[in-house]
């Protein structure tokens, strides 16, 4: 293999793999939040060791989710120095500000946080978190303003072989960003709902902690059902955008080789790249047509046109990224979407049954829906990046210019070997730890203060 | 002043920052299992730089986006050229974070024995490869005219450019040594104390070699007040020692964090207005003219860090003076 291609199944790796830790950081934190809210202001120590106990989880998610996260600031410049070169005058700005816009307040206030609880008022104490949590939500900003421009170039200039930032303004408004951010927040919510609904539900089949796990649940439900809704509704908007933005992107998704008016969605397909067509496929007439422009009539380019389109614009060259991939990454994504709207829905007719205890099927079903929101997450950004292929920067470098040109293959298989090592092994850690503190549940009491036991009691346990 | 010149000086200031906060941090690491003889006092050790080292080391993730955002070829050349340094930096770097997350999570003596020894471990070689990377910075490494990087992992590595990171590990080390003789309590102390004394006696023979090597290595001393910096670094450092063996344990941490900022000041001072030096062609070093970002770039960044830095100094601060007290091990619940 070439240094190019380990370059960019190292990148594949460690951002899938920071990215399994994101998503749930980001809704874990709020709800938690939501829980230490809830014990300030009612006082009720259930929510107290609701915090806890769940904060415990995340304490051990984020700490994955931050070392993970150094591996992507320093790769850019270690395996992409063409890149960092072409793009750094407005790629670096988002990441600069990400770091001092939410970096240091997530780490300092989880911080206080962890170590502050007798050393705040309770009122202070839970602002931190609030903190943690807004901070995270808004690192996930910059960074998909930085992503946004890979994706939908704006407010630069062409200029000393690079290009250069115009319009600070146009860089955050860029509207893919916009559809990108909800998108992807809203993800990260589910994430965090149905991982707190599963393992609530996966107490509630043993009958623990009834009262805890089922006040636990419902947070969870609630934030589980709107999101999921919402990021249905944003998902859908945010395919209509890129099918004028990036119709490659949708064409690849939706397997479409030739234009269609009006546009049949394709079920599924048996794609043959090589040949430029389905050898298999299975439609619904209109409905393509439909979910792009809101009407059951109306013109989807194909992948053909949009290469001829692209050729005229940017030179001869493939700019078809790999459909099959990116076809059915967007079709298990919106499989796996449908899904938690259904069990979501469900979930919710039963608790206001009062029935969701009498049906273990339903509480086994939450506690196998846990992994769910990771795949739709993994399976969305593989739409978003394989589909983006031939290029790092949309219409402006493609990937093999950006690829650091004084790096041996040797070394790029050095440190890939090196992560995957590393991640593989830290990857067990995490789930053995998770499995652990989720299955043990929370303390009975507050903890008693120490004394003669001092010796043998940490801080985290 | 042009923006450009703005921006290397407040890198040079993240670096400060960065050293002196996480260097404590780091020397703690080190020091944790060899101070610490029980979990408890393990336990105690770690919980003196707990609330603190995630938000260090924010430092030099800023430090890096700076560096992108403000001089896109410095950070190219540089990470792409440093590469399995770096690699070695993250993964030390991966396993030291984790390793505070996750020791405390199981009772075994052999797991929290593993993760003690990687927190030692992750602390040791970031520290140690820093000293290195500073020393090849003022050096100069192999860079061509396209300010690419052709040298390979082992030209990184000099008997110069390890005593530079032998003297950053041991500024470190006493720098976490001292920081502990403020923060713990009792028996403890003396423990800190004792390696304080040892440690310091050899940063300053450590520290000394560095700097009379850097005549020879470097064109440091080409530019008059780098050279005061270097210097003044040895006399505060000697200071710090004999502030450590009165007692005085607040000055000697302050003198000697004041080492540290100026050694890293007399490095960039020695610098400028290079930013990467070669030494194949001092045509082909890069400038920090060549390397920025466009003027409107370094504008919008300049006022983004005006209305940012001042905030983060703020509750940076402010995290310092809740944990004000010593660790005491009868309250280690949170």
């Amino acid at each position: 293999m070439g240094e190019l291609l380990l370059a960019r199944w190292q990148f594949g790796i460690t951002s899938a793999y920071h990215f399994l830790f994101v998503p749930l950081t980001l809704g874990l934190s709020i709800l938690v939040a939501i829980m230490e809210t809830l014990y300030v202001r009612t006082g009720n120590e259930t929510y107290k060791r609701m915090t806890q106990f769940w904060g415990k989880l995340f304490l051990i998610n984020f700490a994955m989710g931050v070392v993970t996260g150094i591996v992507m600031e320093f790769q850019f410049g270690m395996n992409w120095s063409g890149y960092s070169r072409f793009v750094g005058d407005i790629f670096g700005v988002p990441l600069a500000i990400e770091a001092l816009a939410a970096f240091f307040i997530e780490s300092t206030f989880l911080g206080i946080w962890i170590f502050g609880w007798d050393k705040l008022s309770k009122t202070l104490h839970a602002a931190c978190i609030w903190l943690v949590a807004v901070a995270t939500n808004l690192s996930a900003f910059w960074i998909l303003v930085a992503n946004s421009f890979m994706q939908n170039p704006t407010g630069y200039v062409l200029r000393n072989n690079r290009a250069e930032m115009v319009d600070f303004g146009a860089l955050i408004t860029n509207p893919y960003v916009w559809h990108q951010f909800p998108h992807t927040v809203l993800a990260g919510f589910a994430t965090g709902a149905f991982f707190v609904m599963g393992i609530s539900a996966w107490h509630l089949l043993r009958k623990n902690h009834t009262d805890f796990f089922q006040r636990s649940l419902r947070l969870g439900l609630a934030m589980g059902l709107i999101s999921v809704l919402l990021v249905s509704g944003v998902g859908h908007l945010q395919t209509q955008y890129l099918a004028k933005t990036q119709p490659m992107k949708i064409a690849a998704a939706e397997a479409l080789w030739e234009t269609a008016d009006p546009a049949p969605f394709t079920v599924v397909a048996a794609i043959d790249q090589e040949r430029q067509t389905n050898r298999f496929e299975i439609q619904i007439p209109g409905l393509l047509s439909f979910l792009t422009h809101n009407s059951f009539k109306g013109e989807v380019k194909g992948l053909k046109d949009v290469q001829a389109e692209q050729e005229a614009k940017y030179g001869p060259g493939n700019y078809i990224p790999p459909v099959t991939p990116v076809f059915w990454s967007f079709r298990i994504m919106v499989a796996a979407g449908l899904w938690l709207i259904l069990i979501s829905l469900l979930t919710l007719y039963l608790v206001r049954a009062g029935r969701l205890e009498q049906r273990p099927w339903v509480l086994k079903a939450l506690v196998w829906t846990i992994p769910i929101p990771y795949v739709a997450n993994l399976s969305g950004w593989i739409v978003a990046e394989i589909g983006r292929q031939p290029w790092i920067v949309y219409g402006l470098q493609r990937v093999e210019e950006g690829v650091s040109p004084g790096v041996s293959a040797g070394a790029v298989l050095t440190t890939l070997l090196g992560f995957t090592l590393i991640y593989g092994a830290l990857a067990v850690v995490d789930v053995y730890l998770l499995r652990k503190y989720a299955t043990q549940g929370p303390v009975e009491a507050p903890p008693v203060k120490p004394q003669e036991t001092a010796k043998e009691v940490s801080l985290w346990t | 002043m042009d923006l450009s010149v703005l921006w290397f000086i407040l890198v040079t200031v993240l670096f400060i920052g960065f050293f002196f906060l996480e260097g404590f941090d780091y020397g703690v690491g080190i020091l944790t299992p060899i101070l610490g003889k029980t979990d408890t006092e393990r336990r105690v050790l770690i919980n003196s730089i707990g609330p603190f080292w995630d938000g260090n080391e924010v430092w030099m993730l800023t430090a890096g986006g700076a560096i992108f955002a403000a001089f896109p070829h410095w950070y190219a050349t540089l990470f792409s050229g440093f590469y399995l340094a770096l690699f070695l930096m993250l993964a030390a770097l991966i396993l030291r974070g984790v390793a505070f997350e996750f020791r405390s999570k199981d009772n075994n003596p052999a797991w929290r024995n593993m993760w003690d020894w990687l927190i030692f471990a992750g602390s040791l070689v970031p520290a140690l490869l820093w000293g290195v990377a500073m020393a090849n910075l003022i050096r100069g490494v192999p860079i061509n005219g396209e300010m690419e990087y052709v040298g390979t992992f082992w030209s990184l590595l000099s008997p110069y450019t390890l005593v530079g990171g032998i003297a950053g590990l041991l500024l470190f080390i006493l720098h976490g040594a001292l920081f502990l003789t403020l923060k713990v309590e009792g028996e403890l102390v003396n423990r800190a104390r004792q390696v304080a004394l040892r440690v310091g006696a050899l940063a300053v023979l450590a520290l000394v070699l560095l700097v009379a090597l850097s005549y020879s290595q470097t064109d440091l001393f080409t530019r008059a007040g780098a050279g005061v910096a270097y210097w003044g670094a040895v006399v505060v450092l000697l200071l710090a020692n004999w502030k450590l063996r009165g007692g005085k344990y607040g000055w000697a941490f302050g003198l000697n964090g004041l080492a540290i900022v100026l050694s890293t000041v007399a490095v960039f001072w020695g610098l400028f207005p290079r930013v990467m030096v070669s030494s194949l062609n001092p045509q082909w070093s890069i400038t920090l003219y060549q390397a920025s970002s466009s003027p409107y770039t370094l504008k919008v960044m300049t006022i983004v860090a005006a209305v940012l830095v001042p905030v983060v100094l703020l509750y940076q601060g402010w995290t310092y003076w809740i944990f004000r007290q010593r660790v005491n091990p009868k309250h280690l619940e949170y």
